[in-house]
């Protein structure tokens, strides 16, 4: 073998290591890819030529098992959607239902969901950044923000029951009211939330090995994020301001003040920055909803049809027994007819496209799953790279496999 | 909001708008298959109209119609104006619709997802297969035809006999977390609730009676060595 500079002398290209196109397998059990994405990468040594993105290893039939409960028995699939932020997915789904029935939930019932959907909002992006950070190599802001997002796990659970999957929603409200302290519990958790994600950007913006593994990678431009159709935190680190909350505002969100946080490059930086600020702009939401929700009155609508009767009535009542037999056993019945309903999730427009037949069973339940059309343009931004940014790409889109393969 | 859409829409295109419809503020309206791709083309392109986000696309069956059996809804919106719409074609079964790939680039996995679970082709496609599903997948699961409870897996399930270790519940009480031994109480043998005859709990119920017999018969011996193993039979007490 000729020493190194011989080769520079004899040969005026620059030295180039033989690489001829190799195809490489990504996944589906890699850490990175989350277990549930697999990706067929064309290389060019380490430059990514193509890549064929193939989602479906947690396709569960969502949309097929909708079909054959009540109209009810829908929400414990909606919280296997996106399981980092449940009560979002929930919420979704109980305001198309609404939206079908022309049903208004109480004012207190508005402002409990708007609540307890951005404490999952920042549930959500805490893991999001998190893992994304830990991804790169960053492991201890994944341990700083897990042990944030318990905090608010531990108030989720005081309200619903459950950490994770609270299938909290109803039909025309929430299942249970708030508890006594919720406020106070929310208060005392949130200044101790915005502190360690404080503490966190402290710690990774100003570092360059983030800085120089995110910036500039996985970039998209404004047209191409609109074309297909990112929504979210992804389409705002492009540039574009579009969140439901403000631009089609539901529930009560009219009635706060609140920015949208937005980037300039679509790159993997943006969309971490973006999180992490709307993190911080949910905690103001939160703030103003628990100042402005009152403390006493009904959660949910009080209409025998949809919600089901008090549990000692039920026991003592003949009317109520029937009631909640006739709820439980043929389901409430929404009017014939077909809605759109779209609301801002974790990871971007959350849409349900749900059609009754009058009967008490619906007829198609369409999600429109944010992460399916993020990943997808996932191609494009990766196309160019190099094969480490594949990794702070796809940390950074949060592509979350409950929602994407439904 | 969205009327302004509609209207403009009956505008340009006239007769090749066939039904428009309005129910609880969605505007939808159904157009003529040949001119489908036109009207979202149009869409995207007129300055009044400046659909720039692709929303979703997806599709119905509805196998008791008379006419064409399912409809292709396509969900547009726009940023700048702030309004949405829904735009229905309908196909037959097997008929195929103009692809929007080169109208939005996120229509592909779109209309992939469409064709894996309804089994409506798209022309013009650039890659048309399965998406969600895999390739040796037979028929389209969202069609209603298809049956709820059919499983295609790709590696046959194992026999429940050959797996070591149960979870401690029996798959057809209906009850994930019970830990009764419900078979075993009707039948009589209800002191069999515990782990104590020193098997896994769950396998329980997976053995025979005469497994169960000489269980207790061993179980017996222990307790009580001077015990006749043959003379005690199981559970009679």
């Amino acid at each position: 073998m000729e020493p190194l500079d011989e080769i520079l002398e004899t040969t005026n290209d620059l030295l180039e290591l033989p690489a001829e196109p190799m195809r490489l397998v990504m996944g589906p059990s890699h850490p990175a890819m989350h277990g549930t994405i697999r990706m067929v990468l064309d290389l060019k040594g380490e430059e990514i030529l193509d890549v064929d993105v193939q989602p479906g290893y947690l396709h569960r039939g969502f949309e097929k098992s909708c079909e054959r409960g009540t109209w009810q028995q829908v929400f414990p699939y909606t919280d296997r959607l996106n399981y980092v932020s449940p009560i979002l997915n929930n919420i979704g789904y109980a305001l198309a239902v609404e939206k079908l029935c022309e049903i208004e939930v109480p004012i207190r019932g508005q402002y409990y969901r708007v609540v307890l959907g951005e404490l999952a909002r920042i549930a959500d992006h805490l893991v999001s950044n998190g893992a994304a950070s830990m991804e790169v190599g960053a492991f201890t802001p994944l341990l700083w923000l897990l042990k944030a997002r318990e905090w608010v796990f531990d108030v989720l659970e005081a309200e619903t029951g459950a950490r994770v999957t609270h299938s909290f929603g109803r039909i025309g409200g929430m299942a249970m009211p708030p508890t006594p302290n919720f406020k106070e519990n929310v208060r005392a958790i949130l200044p101790k939330v915005l502190e360690t994600v404080q503490e966190v950007e402290d710690l990774l913006v100003p570092n360059r090995i983030f800085m120089d593994r995110t910036q500039g990678v996985g970039g998209i431009s404004k047209e191409r994020a609109l074309q297909y159709g990112l929504t979210g935190p992804c389409l705002r680190a492009a540039g574009v301001p579009y969140d439901v909350r403000k631009d089609n505002p539901y529930l009560v969100y009219d009635r706060f003040e609140f920015e949208v946080p937005i980037g300039e490059d679509g790159d993997a930086w943006d969309r971490f920055s973006v999180r992490l600020e709307e993190i911080r702009q949910s905690a103001r939401i939160i703030e103003q909803a628990l100042e402005q929700m009152p403390d006493s009155g009904p959660v949910s609508v009080d209409d025998p049809r949809v919600m089901l009767p008090e549990k000692n009535e039920v026991y003592t009542t003949i009317e109520a027994t029937i009631a909640h037999f006739k709820l439980v056993m043929e389901g409430f019945k929404p009017p014939p007819g077909e809605v759109y309903s779209f609301t801002e999730a974790g990871n971007g427009e959350l849409g349900f496209y749900i059609i009754s037949d009058g009967s008490g069973t619906p007829y198609r339940v369409r999600v429109r799953p944010p992460c399916f059309y993020n990943l997808h343009a996932c191609r494009e931004m990766l196309i160019g790279g190099n094969i480490a940014d594949i990794i702070p790409t796809f940390g950074t889109i949060n592509m979350i496999g409950g929602e994407c393969d439904r | 909001m969205s009327e302004a859409v509609v209207q403009r829409l009956r505008e340009h295109f006239g007769e090749k708008i066939l039904e428009s419809s309005s129910f609880r503020g969605d505007e939808e309206v159904t157009v003529d298959k040949a001119s489908y791709a036109e009207v979202i083309r149009f869409l995207r392109d007129d300055p009044e109209t400046a659909m720039d986000l692709f929303g979703d696309l997806t599709a119905v069956d509805w196998p008791e119609r008379e006419g064409p059996r399912f409809d292709v809804v396509v969900f547009l919106r726009s940023i700048e104006k702030r309004h949405r719409i829904r735009v229905r074609v309908r196909v037959a079964d097997g008929e195929s619709v103009p692809t929007l790939t080169d109208i939005y680039a996120g229509a592909n996995w779109a209309e992939r997802e469409c064709f894996d679970m309804f089994g409506i082709r798209f022309d013009g496609h650039p890659d048309l297969r399965r998406i969600l599903l895999y390739d040796e997948f037979e028929g389209h699961p969202l069609r209603k035809d298809y049956p709820i409870d059919r499983a295609q897996p790709l590696v046959e399930y194992r026999e429940v006999s050959d797996i070591e270790k149960l979870p401690p519940f029996g798959i057809e009480q209906g009850q994930p977390f019970a830990r009764v031994d419900w078979e075993a109480r009707l039948a009589g043998r209800n002191k069999q609730v515990s782990p104590s005859l020193g098997v896994h709990q769950g396998q329980r119920r997976m053995l025979s009676d005469s497994e169960i017999a000489r269980a207790e018969r061993e179980r017996l011996k222990r307790e009580t060595p001077a015990a006749d193993a043959e003379g005690s039979s199981d559970g009679a007490k």
